[in-house]
């Protein structure tokens, strides 16, 4: 092979990425951009005097008003305070929280490590539940298969905090293997990681399953098997790959379930973390603090889904042509 | 291997994203019945598939879901006792043959609310898809219909909002709505409304580029009529389908929200709300956490399966 031919190649390769990495970007911040003025909306939405919502439950004070006035513009035209909303925004400036009297940028770095530790440790679960099952009973034809499709429909049926619930009734109050409530090393992170990853784990069992069926069908597994290699290596080696292309499409929801999913469990368990907190902003109208938590977990989503979306583009070259 | 697996990119992701519900994401890829040449009949015909004969999950799912119905609109019928009644002699008392369920911290008949609860939860579910259903239709439509400065600001709104973690969404309509069963139809409805507008969005393209409508366009048809007569009817095929999926998770998001005290206030007997009272009895009275909560389960499972079957219907029919 040529020089020429190489360097032909790798400006074609650029050339076809720009375009779509630039427009995909494009769109993960006219996501951003959307959910801060939605959350924005939101906050002009809530009945009452602005500054009223603002304080919601906290100290309220002339001094104070005057602050809150200030400090979001109150006393100049709606497009201006919006304008500024969005540069304090663009300079990571993400409100004060009246109630709680701290920063909300504050806040919420203090209690995200828990939620994070908590959805990641669920993640695991969850992957780790629906390889098994649909590894092992995928492409039988027998009852456990039908049963490993009863259990993965229960499991993503189930709502998190029920199957934290019922974990809880059996492993902590009855059994006594894991502590009821709290954040004290692995034992209390457990229960509900398993509570929220179940949802996962049948969701993405499901999914699994069907794609390896349907890879095992395909003319490459008989090619396989009359090589003679073993019906597991097939699964294992050759379906699995065709099958994990749709899991992997489901990863932006996967991470929907988990963040929404954790405040709840995390009421559950009571434990610490983003759950509490948004919990405490949601029926306290604390809503500098609703307004970054919408914020936080858009932005989340959308650096999950533009990732995913370009490691789609590395995997296909079909989806690099511009539509 | 079908014929989906190998279309353009361009196509597919107009349909991929329809759903964000795993199983009915699936849809599009997983019948091998999508020949798009319905002329020429298969060599070899497969024999009859299995998922047409009658399945006994399918039936034992179908007799719930008729069960809860009945509770749904006519409680009375399964239960003689009032589920607001509360007994404080007899409370926290385990399931017995005068309370098949058992009673709850104030001693009220578990089977009673967990019969008259189904009302709430079926109710609010089904107001939500129905919003849901409408305004994501009439939305959808226009985008699909409209010039592309029209779908464009439409379909990134789709995205935006579906790209909201839905139980966030949804506590942020109930931050500035407050509380009530009202306002959680109206939080669900919103999350769940980008699910059917993209759907009928892309539904819509397919319909207005088939030759009947290039032949009524020919034929001079106003637009209205156009749209009412021959696109509305052939878009909204989907519908049924998303519609069972789509209220399993509307019933699974309201049991959430009305769990963390967002939803129907007490003593309401809402699921979600029965199981945020009776989870501080967890430990003595697993009877008032267990029955209301097989019940939002099992729910779910039923229209989530025959949701499922309908899809395959739905798909298995497509020319």
């Amino acid at each position: 092979m040529s020089t020429l031919t190489l360097t032909r190649r790798r400006g074609l390769a650029a050339a076809g990425w720009i375009g779509p990495v630039v427009r995909r970007l494009g769109a993960g911040l006219v996501v951003l951009w959307v959910a801060a003025t939605a959350a924005y909306v939101a906050l002009l939405l809530v009945p009452g005097d602005t500054v009223d919502v603002l304080i919601a439950d906290g100290v309220d004070t002339p001094q104070r008003r005057a602050q809150i006035i200030t400090e979001w513009g109150l006393d100049r035209p709606i497009p201006h305070q919006y304008g500024d909303y969005l540069l304090r925004l663009l300079h990571g400036d993400l409100g004060r929280s009246y109630v709680l009297q701290r920063d909300v940028a504050e806040i919420l770095s203090s209690q995200i490590w828990p939620t994070v530790r908590l959805a990641l440790t669920a993640a695991a679960f969850g992957v780790v539940i629906a390889l098994v099952l649909a590894l092992t009973t995928a492409g039988r034809r027998s009852w456990t298969t039908g049963l490993a499709g009863f259990s993965e429909l229960t499991a993503a049926s189930i709502p998190p905090f029920l199957a934290g619930l019922l974990l809880l009734a059996v492993f902590s109050f009855t059994l006594g293997w894991f502590p009821v409530s709290g954040d004290r090393g692995f034992a209390s992170l457990v229960l509900p990681a398993l509570a929220l990853g179940l949802q996962i784990a049948g969701a993405l069992g499901q999914v699994l399953r069907e794609g390896l069926e349907r890879a095992l069908e395909e003319p490459f597994a008989v090619t396989a098997r009359s090589r003679g290699i073993t019906e597991w290596r097939l699964v294992a080696r050759h379906a699995l790959r065709h099958a994990l292309l749709p899991a992997v499409t489901l990863t932006g929801w996967f991470v929907g379930v988990l963040l929404g999913g954790a405040i709840v469990v995390e009421a559950v368990f009571g434990r610490p973390g983003l759950g509490q907190i948004t919990l405490g902003a949601v029926t306290g109208k604390d809503m500098p603090v609703v307004m970054a938590v919408i914020m936080f977990a858009a932005a989340i989503y959308v650096t999950v889904s533009t990732l995913v979306d370009l490691a789609y583009l590395a995997i296909d070259p079909r989806l690099r042509r511009s539509r | 291997m079908t014929v989906s697996d190998r279309e353009p990119a361009s196509e597919r992701s107009d349909r991929e994203p329809a759903v964000a519900v795993p199983p009915a994401r699936l849809a599009a890829d997983d019948e091998p019945g999508l020949d798009p040449v319905p002329a020429v009949p298969p060599a070899a015909p497969r024999t009859v598939p299995r998922r047409y004969g009658v399945r006994p999950g399918q039936v034992v799912a179908l007799l719930f879901l008729a069960v809860i119905a009945v509770a749904a609109l006519a409680p009375g019928l399964l239960s003689g006792a009032d589920p607001l009644a509360a007994d404080p002699l007899h409370a926290l008392a385990p399931p017995s043959a005068q309370h098949w369920f058992g009673t709850d911290h104030l001693g009220r008949d578990v089977l009673s609310r967990v019969v008259h609860g189904a009302g709430y939860s079926l109710g609010i579910g089904a107001a939500a898809i129905l919003f849901a259903a409408v305004l994501g239709t009439v939305l959808g439509a226009l985008a699909g219909l409209s010039p592309r400065y029209v779908d464009e600001p439409l379909s990134r709104l789709f995205d935006v909002l579906a790209s909201f973690p839905e139980l966030l969404l949804a506590m942020l309509v109930i931050s500035v709505t407050g509380p009530g069963a009202g306002n959680v139809i109206l939080a669900i409805g919103l999350v769940q409304l980008p699910n059917y507008a993209r759907v009928i969005r892309g539904q819509t393209f397919v319909v207005r580029r088939s030759g009947y409508v290039e032949q009524a366009v020919t034929l001079g048809l106003r637009r209205p009529t156009l749209v009412v007569r021959h696109v509305l009817p052939n878009i909204l095929g989907p519908l049924p389908v998303l519609a069972t999926i789509g209220m399993g998770t509307a019933i699974i998001a309201t049991s959430g929200l009305s769990f963390l005290g967002m939803g129907p206030q007490p003593p309401d007997p809402e699921w979600g709300s029965m199981l945020a009272e009776a989870r501080n009895y967890l430990r003595v009275a697993w009877w008032s956490v267990l029955f209301p909560g097989l019940f939002v389960t099992l729910t779910v499972v039923s229209l989530t399966a025959v949701g499922r079957r309908l899809q395959r219907r739905f798909e298995g029919r497509l020319p």
